[in-house]
């Protein structure tokens, strides 16, 4: 199985860990991840007024780049999973945004939202199956019971992300099931870390923090699991000392057996 | 047109909201983060645009508290999208003059080693045209 690959700005740098857990598990369950030539940045925040075409732009370029290798399009940080998946709908969907992309960027074949966007815990749930991954599991991280963090980006708005229920999703419990963990179910699970709130007003973001560690670990969570670098560096910087937050990749990749070999790359 | 009607119909159509939808149950405002800390509350901004009164949401100190988490959009029983108004009206606040939240120079105040640049390009997004 051979996917098209966007990391994103920050997975190049400060959410290392995020991107070589992931590529060393995908490389141990037989997918293979090709990172597309010259991608850009996604923005990280998705622009929501119906004249913002340039702010698009960047991520229009990234999707017409999976089009045309014929792949589906893999992301892993939830930010830029929210954003790519936002504006391929507007491709898709948005009659004046498409014409005024495409009249813009005169690519060789104009870009009409072809292009299948897929987080990576979707292609575990649809494509592995958490069924076909708890067998590959060498290292089953038995009596660790976690907490999915979910935020918001990976879930909301609930119908076009189409990730799972908005209110009520149970992806990564059953992720956390596969690798053999033991779920935590906490209330606070799909509420907001602050985003980017926490560059001028960190207290806010703190406060909003505390409510998620605060609820995990009341609920019994040892730790929590993100896909996004911001809730992560959020809730590190605010709560880390409530419970630890990792990658889900990490856990991934230490259950699959192969996070020594990643780390010595 | 005079200023407040251009204003009025420069928020729907960047916003593509339409307020007469609200049935004004407040849920949008009750499951925002941000709420305690918003002058104007997400209910009130779909009623101040229904009565085409925008220059005050422009001033609002709750375009910067906004965390475009999407609460008030997905629980929203009419399908409102209060967050694209408040979005809109930012945009007409930035596109004005000096309408910046963030500027460059503030940004090495604000960076620490473990900043993730998700978060300055996130912020740049959101604060500054």
């Amino acid at each position: 199985m051979k996917y098209s690959y966007y990391p994103g700005c920050t997975l190049k740098s400060k959410a290392t860990a995020l991107d070589k857990y992931a590529r060393a598990s995908a490389a141990a369950l037989g997918i293979e991840l090709e990172e597309i030539d010259e991608w850009q940045c996604c923005g990280g925040v998705y622009p929501l007024g119906s004249d913002e075409i340039a702010t698009k732009l960047a991520s229009v370029r990234n999707l017409a780049a999976a089009r045309d290798r014929g792949q589906e399009l893999v992301t892993l940080c939830s930010a830029c999973h929210h954003v790519l998946k936002r504006v391929n709908d507007d491709m898709r969907n948005v009659d004046d945004i498409r014409t005024r992309a495409n009249n813009y960027m005169q690519l060789e074949t104009p870009y009409a939202g072809e292009t299948k966007v897929l987080h990576f815990l979707e292609v575990l749930r649809d494509v592995i199956g958490f069924d076909e991954l708890k067998k590959k599991v060498v290292n089953p991280l038995t009596g660790k019971r976690i907490g999915a963090y979910y935020g918001c980006l990976l879930l909301r708005p609930g119908k076009l992300m189409a990730f799972d229920d908005p209110e009520n999703p149970t992806i990564m419990e059953d992720f956390i099931r596969a690798i053999g963990a033991e779920p935590v179910v906490y209330p606070y699970r799909n509420e907001c870390c602050g985003g980017y709130i926490s560059l001028k007003e960190k207290e806010r973001s703190k406060y909003l923090c505390l409510d998620i560690t605060g609820s995990a670990k009341g609920w019994g969570a040892q730790m929590l699991i993100t896909a996004c670098p911001l809730c992560l560096y959020n809730i590190n910087k605010a709560a880390g000392d409530v419970l630890p937050v990792y990658y889900f990749t990490e856990l991934l990749a230490e259950a699959l057996g192969v996070k020594e070999a990643a780390d010595n790359e | 047109m005079n200023k407040s009607d251009l204003l009025a119909e420069q928020i729907r159509e960047i916003s593509g909201v339409n307020p007469k939808k609200c049935m004004k149950c407040g849920k949008c405002s009750a499951t925002c983060p941000s709420f305690d800390k918003m002058d104007i509350k997400p209910h009130q901004f779909v009623s101040y645009v229904d009565n085409d009164d925008i220059e005050p949401l422009t001033k609002s100190k709750s375009l910067w508290h906004c965390l475009s988490c999407f609460a008030c959009v997905e629980r929203c029983p009419r399908g409102v999208k209060p967050g694209k108004l408040i979005d809109a009206a930012r945009q007409i606040a930035e596109r004005q003059r000096g309408g910046d939240y963030l500027t460059p120079d503030e940004i090495p105040e604000l960076f620490d080693e473990d900043t993730p640049q998700q978060l300055i390009v996130s912020a740049f997004r959101r604060y500054r045209k």
